[in-house]
């Protein structure tokens, strides 16, 4: 039974840079991974290369057994991509945000779904005010919606508490957990512990480009405690 | 899945919905256009009176001035909010977002060519009317090929240093026989002998080569480059 | 070792060029000149081959990411502009003793300017482009190669004052000899400059590899 996710040696350079260096890892269906580290550790780095963005300089990542190019661009029909920017058209309005996306990323009825995602992300009020009028909050619930929109079975979002007030993080959570359940395999990075923390089945930690540890979750509190006591 | 035409399209709706609300490159592009025909014009005109053949060469730099000018906001747009990355994680093949902004620039370029052919055949007392079909002929297809080279290297150079200044460096020597032919044959549509027919399908015929050719190597060159 | 090998034997070849180039008679109208020819040529032929390799290297890098296509891409693009800088010096030298004028609008003087330009800002992209630009600048060089036919092609429907090809087979006996002497030469030097530069290129990934090494343990 082949892992959802897999990276054998991965690793990435730009120019002098190493921002991975021989990185393995594997996320299974049902599993959710939270990538912690410092800044510049290669969290992005990582997330971008999974959502095939980026190719590695060495390594492979097999998905369900076979590679990306072996799998061709329907494999991006199934990933869920949420970036440190929100990637939203700030001049067209929420419903169209997501109308567009939706439409491009060739969701099935996609009218209902965008109706269904406006309301789960509490926007639904603002949904024919231009984005670029949203705070970073309500952006950022925006973009987590078009990132789930497709029913995507791989997610990979990078800071996806980042701007959400405390009713915002609990939803997320729950969509995530949910998401779990039905079988997603999710990989995330997260400064913020206390969310990740109930989110996350696993911990991968990086540093400077190197998984330094890859280790289940053992009570609440432990992710600040071991990301702190961790070597650098 | 979308097919690649489909998504293009899409894509392509998207930005002319954008354009539609603000009118920003649109209004941006024509006027600079226009500025720059009229100073061109300044420098040329001697004693109230223009040289002859000096409308064609006006007209074409008009326009792969504006074109920059498009390109370049039009890309920024993507830019700003990162949003080419999600356009480019969409379940289609990477040139459908190719083909998408090549759509929307050649769009653009052509709103400023609709401007601009008939205002320099107003200052330079050209025939444009006789010829406006050819015409349009050839200033669309120059202008496919300007941007079938530009969009892709626009769409390249979203991620670098010094991107301002690097697209027209790289996109003005290599879009030179666009520029000859297009100059070329609009010259020879607008002959004051009436319009050399012959002339312009030879110079048509180098439009459209080079337009084939640089489509196919952008199209094919398109994801290897767009990947980090 | 084998770009020394080559260097040497570059070396020596230019340094015998001259008294061959002096040997060759002198051609009736222009004198002295004339010579200028037997530098001006093989760059010109040399700018024009290094252009394809770049190009060509380009396209097998876009397709396999291999980092000597890589290496060559880029040593090949200084080539172009290093020995077109040659061609565009003396052209214009011969061209004021011969037509009067340092500059004409034919197809070889424009599509070496342009040529000459797509490289300097292949170079300046590369310089510039920051990190990453290798993809972009490979696309510029196969573009740039593609471009070849087209620019000839415009200019030359376009004016003509240029000596046409049959420069070459209608040279003299003695001028045959220093002629294909010059262009061999110049290729001897044009492959032992690339094979340096790509090795200096690839000493050069290596030393930051090393830097790296050391700086992270």
């Amino acid at each position: 039974m082949n892992s959802r996710l897999e990276t054998r040696g991965l690793s990435r350079r730009y120019g002098r840079q190493r921002a991975l260096i021989d990185v393995s890892l594997t996320c299974n269906a049902g599993e959710a991974i939270a990538l912690v580290g410092p800044n510049g550790a290669g969290k992005s780095t990582l997330l971008s290369l999974l959502s095939t963005l980026a190719r590695p300089t060495a390594g492979e990542i097999l998905y369900d057994g076979r590679s990306a190019s072996a799998w061709g661009p329907s494999l991006r029909g199934r990933i869920g991509s949420l970036g440190h920017e929100v990637s939203l058209y700030p001049e067209l309005s929420a419903r169209e945000n997501l109308m567009f996306f939706g439409q491009l990323f060739g969701t099935p009825d996609v009218t209902d779904r965008v109706a269904r995602a406006l309301r789960l992300s509490g926007l639904e009020s603002r949904a024919d005010s231009p984005t670029g009028t949203f705070s970073r909050g309500m952006r950022q619930r925006l973009a987590i919606e078009r990132a789930l929109l497709h029913a995507p079975d791989i997610l990979l979002f990078d800071e996806p508490f980042t701007g959400l007030d405390e009713p915002a993080a609990e939803a997320l959570i729950a969509r995530l957990a949910a998401a779990r359940i039905e079988g997603a395999a999710i990989v995330f990075s997260s400064h913020d512990f206390e969310h990740a923390e109930r989110v996350a089945t696993r911990v991968a930690m990086l540093s400077a480009g190197r998984l330094t540890s890859l280790g289940g979750l053992d009570g609440a509190g432990s992710l600040r405690e071991r990301y702190r006591a961790a070597p650098r | 899945m979308k097919g690649v035409f489909a998504a293009a399209w899409l894509i392509a709706r998207k930005d002319f919905t954008i354009e539609a609300r603000s009118r920003e490159i649109i209004a941006t592009a024509v006027f600079f256009a226009v500025a720059c025909v009229l100073v061109f014009s300044f420098s040329l005109v001697d004693e109230g009176r223009a040289p002859d053949n000096v409308a064609a060469g006006v007209l074409w730099i008009g326009i792969s001035f504006a074109g920059t000018l498009s390109l370049a906001r039009l890309f920024e747009r993507e830019r700003a909010h990162d949003t080419l990355r999600t356009l480019l994680l969409a379940p289609v093949e990477r040139p459908a977002v190719y083909l998408g902004k090549l759509l929307a620039v050649v769009m653009l370029m052509a709103a400023v060519g609709a401007v601009l052919l008939p205002f320099t055949g107003f200052l330079f007392d050209q025939a444009v009317l006789g010829a406006a079909p050819g015409l349009a002929a050839v200033i669309l297809l120059g202008i496919i090929g300007y941007a079938a080279v530009g969009t892709l290297f626009a769409a390249m150079l979203g991620r670098s240093r010094s991107r301002d200044v690097l697209l027209p460096v790289l996109l003005y020597p290599m879009s030179v026989p666009v520029l000859i032919a297009g100059v070329r044959a609009t010259s020879a549509l607008l002959d004051a002998a009436g319009p050399d027919w012959a002339a312009a399908r030879l110079w048509i015929g180098v439009l459209a080569a080079f337009d084939v050719v640089f489509l196919t190597l952008a199209l094919w060159t398109f994801e290897a480059v767009m990947e980090e | 070792m084998g770009s020394i090998a080559l260097l040497v034997a570059a070396a020596i070849m230019f340094a015998a060029a001259p008294w061959m180039i002096m040997r060759a008679p002198q051609e009736s109208t222009m004198g002295l000149i004339q010579k200028i020819f037997y530098f001006h040529v093989p760059a010109a032929f040399t700018m024009f081959v290094s252009a394809f390799v770049s190009g060509i290297a380009g396209a097998v890098y876009l397709v396999r990411r291999s980092p000597r296509a890589e290496r060559i891409t880029a040593a090949a693009g200084e080539l172009v502009v290093v020995f077109g800088a040659i061609v565009l010096l003396t052209g214009p030298i011969w061209a004021r003793k011969a037509w009067g004028v340092w500059w004409q609008w034919d197809a070889r003087l424009t599509i070496t300017l342009v040529m000459w330009l797509i490289f300097v800002a292949f170079l300046l992209l590369r310089k510039y482009g920051g990190p990453g630009s290798e993809p972009l600048s490979a696309a510029v060089a196969l573009f740039g190669m593609a471009n070849v036919p087209f620019v000839y092609w415009s200019v030359n429907i376009w004016r003509t004052v240029h000596p046409t090809t049959n420069v070459v087979p209608s040279l003299g006996p003695g001028m045959r000899e220093a002629f294909w002497w010059c262009v061999a030469a110049y290729l001897l030097l044009y492959v032992a400059l690339l094979a340096a530069r790509a090795k200096l290129e690839a000493q050069r990934v290596a030393l930051d590899e090393l830097h790296f090494e050391i700086g992270a343990d």
